[in-house]
């Protein structure tokens, strides 16, 4: 039984305030997770976008938004790797930084990009799969953001979790959003960093949950449920 | 074949301070003046000598050029594709100062009468040049105004007299590994080849190119010579040529051998026929009002319609594209 990712989940859902230490740690990595936007807006002030300052915001937004998805993934194996259980309760912050950089990005496109032209913005998600998979992606973290809250977690219990598994479909999706943004330039190297960390991090689930499932004496399905996560 | 040349940058490895030497020089100075062998560590920190200045081109107006705002030179030379640099767009600004560019010579083969090797002395001295200011459009969706200096590529591709059997010509630019790091990734296969076809060539409009904004071009932008086809996207326009052969087969281009469902031989710019991962009907003017400048629309044959369009009369565009 491990008790650290439900119990975590316990504590956010009842709403019990952090201790002093992982206050400070939340300050600090809440800050520090602001800094990808303070720089665009510093180097924007000081005229230094370069020469395509829409497109450089608008990858840099992209870009910042995968970091803070495979942050966010990375906290469970961390947990299992002997990090303090206490992580977890970054998760939560790490994601919505994520969707926060991700609604920047698409945000970009809709309007610095097309200029809200809407014929135009469907026509692109649904001819190009390359539009299409970053907008599936950010589709599928509304709910995990609107679900984020306490009043969330209690109201659906086990289902949360069960929703929360979506980030296991929209983190593939991101980054096979940005493999084929870059496929026809033939220019990988960068996505296939992405792709190489993700991969790794879903594979340490799968790791765990097939040691896990073994002979159903070792762990009932209460507990499988739980440490997913 | 492809002619290699040697790597004549002016400051040889050889010359230059070992960083472990030039970290101690006060101290060997002062062993030095001390030991009465001042001389020998003049020469241990002897100073890099400087890029030379850039040289200017004297070229004259052109009619040819279009009065739009011209991009910033700033701009211009720092966002740049050349992947034998590096895919980033700064990736060409901060290594291509190592490519060398002098002496170059360009070897001329296939179906003409004087093939051979031409010295770029020789090939900037065949005719008069000329200031030509071109729209440029990249096929990632933005484009530039640049301020060109060189002479129609017909009055190179005249001189060496084609044969009839003489179709298409083919560009093929430097793979120098030493002074280009993109060649390590298999992005394109090298050397990177462009063609046209031979009243593609013959154009006025296609430039055989020197210069930028009157001085050599700066490596980035594909010195020391490169073809410029302004109604063409960019990438059609090979840099930092090495070879011109002149052949009968439709060339297989770089491009289109890495990704033939999205770029065609002919890759003329055109609204009509998006991208198949982008929209080609508007494209963004790089530095043109700042960030809220909205796109512009694309026009056919990237403006140039009206002289080049008959090049192409009886084609269906979507499929030959």
């Amino acid at each position: 039984m491990q008790p650290g990712p439900a119990r975590a989940h316990r504590d956010v859902a009842r709403g019990r305030r952090p201790a002093g230490v992982l206050g400070v740690v939340r300050a600090i990595v809440f800050v520090v997770s602001l800094g990808p936007l303070l720089r665009l807006v510093v180097l924007g002030a000081g005229d230094g976008l370069g020469a395509n300052p829409v497109e450089f915001v608008t990858r840099s937004l992209g870009t910042w938004t995968l970091v803070f998805l495979c942050l966010g993934l990375a906290i469970s194996p961390l947990r299992w790797l002997g990090a303090p259980a206490a992580i977890v309760r970054l998760r939560r912050m790490l994601g919505l930084y994520a969707f926060f950089y991700a609604s920047l990005h698409f945000l970009m496109y809709l309007w610095l990009d097309q200029w809200f032209d809407w014929r135009a913005i469907v026509a692109d998600i649904v001819e190009r799969p390359f539009i299409a998979a970053g907008f599936v992606a950010w589709l599928l973290m509304i709910p995990l953001a609107l679900t984020s809250n306490r009043f969330a977690m209690r109201r659906l219990g086990s289902r949360w979790q069960l929703l929360h598994r979506l980030v296991y479909l929209l983190v593939p999706a991101g980054v096979l959003h940005f493999w084929w943004h870059k496929a026809g330039k033939n220019d990988i190297g960068e996505p296939a960093i992405y792709a190489l960390i993700v991969a790794l991090l879903l594979l340490a689930r799968v790791v765990r949950r097939a040691r896990r499932v073994g002979p159903p004496d070792q762990a009932g399905p209460a507990s499988r449920v739980r440490s997913s996560a | 074949m492809l002619i290699r040349t040697r790597s004549q940058h002016p400051v040889q490895p050889s010359e230059i301070t070992p960083s472990a030497a030039f970290g101690r020089r006060r101290e060997i100075l002062r062993a030095a003046t001390a030991a009465g062998l001042l001389p020998v560590a003049a020469a241990l920190a002897r100073p890099a000598r400087a890029n030379p200045a850039p040289q200017r081109l004297e070229a004259g107006p052109s009619p040819l050029s279009t009065d739009e705002p011209r991009t910033s030179y700033e701009d211009v030379t720092s966002y740049n594709n050349f992947y034998e640099f590096g895919t980033g767009k700064d990736d060409p600004s901060r290594h291509a100062h190592q490519m060398p560019t002098r002496p170059w010579t360009i070897s001329i083969e296939g179906a003409v009468a004087k093939p051979g090797v031409y010295d770029i002395d020789t090939l900037l001295g065949l005719a008069s040049l000329e200031e030509r200011v071109y729209r440029m459009r990249c096929v990632e969706g933005w484009s530039m105004v640049i301020p060109w200096v060189g002479y129609s590529l017909s009055e190179l591709v005249r001189r060496v007299e084609p044969r009839g059997d003489a179709k298409y010509i083919e560009f093929a630019t430097l793979a120098d590994e030493a002074s280009m790091p993109g060649l390590r990734t298999r992005v394109l296969l090298w050397p990177y080849v462009e063609g046209l076809r031979m009243d593609e060539a013959m154009h006025p409009l296609a430039l055989l190119c020197f210069g930028l904004y009157g001085d050599v071009l700066p490596g980035q932008n594909g010195a020391p010579v490169r073809i410029v086809v302004p109604w063409k996207y960019g990438f059609k326009s090979g840099k930092s040529l090495v070879a011109i052969r002149f052949v009968e087969k439709q060339p297989m281009t770089s491009w289109h051998i890495a990704a033939p469902h999205e770029y065609g031989f002919y890759s003329n710019v055109n609204p009509d026929v998006p991208h198949p991962r982008w929209s080609q009907a508007t494209e963004r003017r790089i530095g043109e009002d700042g960030f809220l400048s909205r796109k512009r629309k694309t026009l056919m044959f990237n403006g140039y319609a009206e002289q080049v369009a008959s090049l192409y009369a009886g084609m269906d565009l979507r499929r030959q594209f």
